[in-house]
């Protein structure tokens, strides 16, 4: 299969070792990745602030470009994913908006792509057999946040309140996946400010919540949620007085760990400001 | 809360509730109070009125209230009420175009920081076609004194290659500019 590729501006900063995982998990599943020539930014959370044209308008010149491929979309960033999804039932469905869109760009969109978060598309196309290493039982919570599993009727989600796409292919392949209540908590990531002392509350609570159910390290496919909950997981520890050292882990490194590529190539051993490799090795799944 | 005349505030205020309703699709008068919004929201903790009693002082006028409160500038539009409302009203939406109507009209004391983390990243957007992260930071850094507390975790991130020292610009800028123009136009009318 090949696919669209829109990395977003994360990946291409912050959240480098998700790209790194995206691009080395595709690869040994045969999926092929091109990515969007000339992609703009989604606009995040500023442009729907902002202007609802704009929040649609703004991430809808990707899908243009991405149709104009021919090919499906394919998504790592939650918040872009979410972006893209609004972007393209809005200019499927609202005239107006998709008029100005044809006489900016020249061409009329017909929502021909589909915009596939890219769990969905590692998990449509994962392959049981390629698979060289478990997960050793290696305890973890998947935390899918707010934007890869809100608007539900949008994002495809199997079940906004309790979603499992990433926890049944990682019990597949070998880890102890512990099922908690926080799965599709807001860790505050979308605020434009963050605020010393209301994000870091959420931040607390997702990280008590998940020591508490048993994790060794808590999954997630956000750039955002990793930025929260890793980066600033020592703000946290200085703040409540309590040490969690509990590593966060792209779903894409854990998978790409299963698939073979070794830690380096996923950036698991540079990229991080909660060393997860101590407690890797100590599962022996490095 | 001081006290108000239901009536005299809905008669004031109509057109404008109404108006919310219109630009955001959502029926605030189907609200019935039950609350699942305001259990639900992981905001609530920080808010002067939690979710479901912005809705009702929508549908009773209480506009200003409203738009003064800290509430919609608190929201992390994680849409976590919009998903749970039995009534099927996108309160997170609503939240969007109280926050934009409150620009628009000014009262922006609560959402000062907001609204410059807002324009440096469209701005970002605008000239380079994708956000460029560390000018980001450092402008709402210089613009807010200093209230993008990352700063600190500046050096780290770079160590670990995860900061672009230059923007990136698109080919397609041009056509940013008009998607840009288009959304003035339209606010204009
Ligand atoms: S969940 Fe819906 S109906 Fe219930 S209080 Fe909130 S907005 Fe009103
Ligand atoms: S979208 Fe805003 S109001 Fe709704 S639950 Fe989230 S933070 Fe609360």
């Amino acid at each position: 299969m090949k696919y669209a590729y829109y990395p977003g501006c994360s990946l291409h900063a912050t959240a480098a070792e998700f790209d790194t995982s995206t691009k080395a998990v595709c690869s040994k599943l045969g999926v092929e990745l091109q990515e969007i020539p000339d992609w703009n930014c989604c606009g995040a959370s500023s442009a729907h602030n902002t202007s609802h044209f704009l929040a649609s308008a703004i991430p809808g010149r990707n899908l243009i470009l991405a149709e104009k491929l021919g090919l499906d979309v394919a998504s790592p960033c939650a918040a872009c994913y979410q972006r893209l999804k609004v972007a393209d039932h809005q200019m499927k469905h609202d005239d107006q908006l998709r008029q100005k869109m044809t006489e900016i760009t020249g061409h009329n969109y017909q929502g021909k792509s589909q915009v596939k978060n890219v769990v969905d598309v590692i998990v449509e196309n994962f392959d049981l057999n390629k698979v060289t290493k478990s997960l050793n039982k290696l305890k973890v919570v998947c935390y899918y946040g707010c934007l890869m599993v809100r608007p539900g009727k949008l994002t495809g989600i199997d079940n906004p309140e309790n979603p499992q796409t990433m926890d049944q292919i990682l019990e597949k392949l070998g880890a102890e996946v512990i099922q908690w209540p926080y799965k599709a908590e807001c860790c505050g990531g979308s605020l434009p400010i963050y605020d010393a002392d209301v994000s870091i509350k959420l931040v607390w609570d997702i990280l008590r919540v998940a020591r508490d159910s048993g994790a060794q390290a808590i999954v997630t496919a956000c750039p955002l949620c990793m930025s929260n909950l890793d980066m600033r997981q020592a703000a946290v520890e200085k703040k409540y007085g309590e040490k969690f050292n509990l590593p966060v882990l792209y779903f894409t490194e854990l998978v790409g760990l299963a698939l073979g590529v070794p830690p380096q190539g996923l950036g698991l051993t540079d990229k991080h400001f909660v060393e997860p490799m101590d407690c890797l090795r100590s599962q022996k799944v490095v | 809360m001081r006290e108000v005349s239901v009536s005299h505030l809905q008669a004031k205020n109509d057109g404008y509730v109404r108006k919310i309703e219109e630009e955001s699709g959502q029926k605030v008068s189907q609200c019935y109070q039950c609350g699942k919004c305001s259990g639900g929201c992981p905001m609530s903790f920080a808010m002067d009125y939690p979710p479901n009693q912005i809705m009702r002082m929508l549908q009773v006028g209480l506009l200003d209230e409203v738009l003064n409160s800290t509430t919609i500038w608190v929201c992390a539009s994680c849409l976590t009420c919009s998903s749970r409302c039995p009534r099927g009203i996108d309160i997170a939406q609503v939240m969007d175009n109280l926050r934009i109507l409150a620009t628009k009209q000014g009262n922006t004391a609560k959402g000062k920081n907001a609204l410059i983390f807002h324009d440096v990243f469209l701005n970002s957007v605008k000239n380079n076609g994708r956000l460029y992260e560390l000018g980001l930071a450092m402008q709402v850094n210089l613009k807010t004194g200093n209230l993008l507390k990352d700063a600190e975790l500046g050096l780290p991130m770079f160590l670990k290659g995860k900061l672009k020292l230059l923007p990136h610009k698109i080919k397609g800028t041009d056509e940013i500019n008009k998607i840009f123009a288009a959304a003035k136009q339209m606010e204009a009318e």
